[in-house]
């Protein structure tokens, strides 16, 4: 750990598909309070990055969230993750299924997440017997970043949130991330800078697995 | 004794069993099965002397054989692997679950809905031949619903490490059907006699085909109603010439065990130092 301000410490981090750095050789810190916005096109390591941070990759190096092995104590760590994946995945169960799931894995109040994703322009009481798979891409999303938000997370990861939002539920997505908890950490991955460049304070580029660009805004 | 995330795990996945089509036509198949039986008058039939409920649980166990592994395989296989293929693992393990977690939460899942049909078709029997007075051979009954627990075991043990182990859905449902096939073909006891004909090791090809859980499964399930294991001529000699009666039958019951729970160790202790998608 580099300060008491360090969340997520990287150090020599390395990942390799079948011969080929992804990611290659990565030193950064990312501290509390920060809004990073992880730029870069298809193929320059932003989603594995995140994934190594998840621990849902084995990789070389040293990477170290809240201080503690990703790989090893995953159920502690990821207490205090929120994650929107890029691509909503198929999941089967209902929104109130889900919505029970959550609060009860997340030990949190259902109605935290139900008010999030009212904001977002999503009517929970309508779609509550629908499977989560069954709604459009955008009410997936908006789902999904209510569970990210609402868990009140000290690490916020989000993966192309906004991409299936309609410009008003994206226009409250961004006020709820302006309002997030100042000592938390933000990362959004992004292909574009534009988009996000008011609520981030961090710009870091990525191209072909090391960081090309880290600057403050 | 679990963590809350097994506990959730368990929960969701039964659940999503319980919406799949394939788990009611599964459930329907079994509990079907018994009630045709009783319709079509088996418990009046005899096999080696043993008629009633004796002989429609010895029909069951057979049924249980053809249909409980391909089922079991066909069905799991698929679950780790495709949780993989289509983003859904890497949502779901974004959460405070461990890798151990999901994987026992499934694999347990998966045992209530596999057995827990089976055993209400045989239990539903059993309360059936009570109300109907029937003799209800209870140590059999017991013993019946053991053995077929250790059957489903074994093959989810199985079928878990196939999944963690594969690429994709088509792969894993491709190496399960090999695998069945395989124990399939060795379960064949003409095969056997045909192996002792050729003048091979009779103790080693015994103790060979002893390692198929089919077969133990088999002979286990005879051998409960058949102690002298008649059905299976010459074979007999050799398997009772080394163990009694009450050791073969713990031997069916606990080495399937055994082997589904090395398997799904190993497959556990795989999942848990790979990477996850």
């Amino acid at each position: 750990m580099s300060n008491n301000n360090t969340l997520i410490h990287i150090d020599g981090l390395t990942k390799t598909f079948k011969k080929v750095k992804v990611i290659d050789n990565l030193n950064r810190d990312f501290l509390a309070h920060e809004r990073i916005a992880l730029i870069g096109r298809n193929g320059a390591g932003k989603t594995t990055l995140i994934r190594c941070i998840l621990g849902l990759y084995e990789y070389q190096g040293v990477l170290e969230v809240l201080g503690m092995n990703p790989r090893k104590e995953r159920e502690k760590i990821l207490q205090e993750v929120g994650f929107v994946p890029q691509i909503p995945p198929p999941i089967k169960m209902t929104v109130k299924e889900m919505l029970y799931f959550f609060g009860k894995l997340l030990n949190k109040d259902e109605r935290k997440f139900i008010g999030i994703a009212n904001d977002l322009g999503l009517d929970v009481a309508a779609n509550l017997n629908k499977p989560f798979l069954k709604l459009s891409g955008g009410m997936k999303q908006k789902l999904l970043v209510s569970f990210a938000l609402g868990r009140q997370p000290r690490i916020l990861l989000m993966d192309e949130p906004s991409a299936n939002l309609d410009p008003k539920a994206r226009d409250v997505l961004f006020q709820y991330l302006s309002d997030f908890d100042k000592n938390a950490l933000m990362i959004i991955s992004s292909h574009r800078i534009d988009e996000i460049e008011n609520i981030v304070n961090r710009q870091i580029e990525m191209d072909l697995g090391k960081i090309v660009i880290d600057q403050c805004l | 004794m679990f963590s809350n995330s097994v506990w959730q795990i368990i929960n969701l996945d039964i659940r999503q069993n319980l919406r799949s089509k394939w788990f009611w036509v599964y459930s329907l198949l079994f509990g079907g099965f018994v009630a045709v039986m009783f319709a079509t008058g088996i418990t009046e039939s005899q096999i080696i002397g043993f008629v009633g409920l004796s002989r429609m649980m010895v029909t069951f166990m057979q049924v249980s054989m053809a249909i409980l592994p391909i089922y079991v395989l066909i069905s799991t296989v698929r679950s780790v692997v495709g949780d993989r293929e289509n983003n859904v693992m890497e949502y779901m393990l974004s959460l405070p679950i461990s890798f151990s977690a999901y994987f026992w939460g499934k694999l347990i899942a998966k045992f209530v809905v596999i057995f827990v049909p089976v055993f209400i078709a045989l239990l539903g029997a059993a309360v059936w031949g009570t109300i109907t007075n029937i003799d209800v051979p209870w140590d059999l009954f017991f013993l019946y619903s053991a053995l077929l627990a250790s059957l489903v075991i074994v093959f989810l043990g199985i079928s878990m490490y196939i999944s963690v182990r594969v690429k994709s859905q088509d792969m894993a449902v491709s190496t399960a059907f090999i695998i069945w096939l395989f124990l399939v073909a060795f379960i064949d006891l003409i095969l056997i006699g045909i192996m002792l004909k050729m003048r091979g090791n009779p103790d080693i090809i015994i103790a060979l085909g002893m390692l198929n859980p089919l077969q133990v499964f088999r002979t286990g399930s005879l051998i409960m109603f058949d102690p002298e294991l008649t059905v299976m001529g010459p074979v007999s000699y050799y398997i009772l010439d080394v163990v009694n009666r009450n050791l073969f039958i713990a031997f069916a019951i606990f080495y399937p065990i055994f082997l589904g729970g090395i398997f799904a160790l190993w497959g556990n202790r795989l999942f848990n130092r790979r990477d996850i998608v």
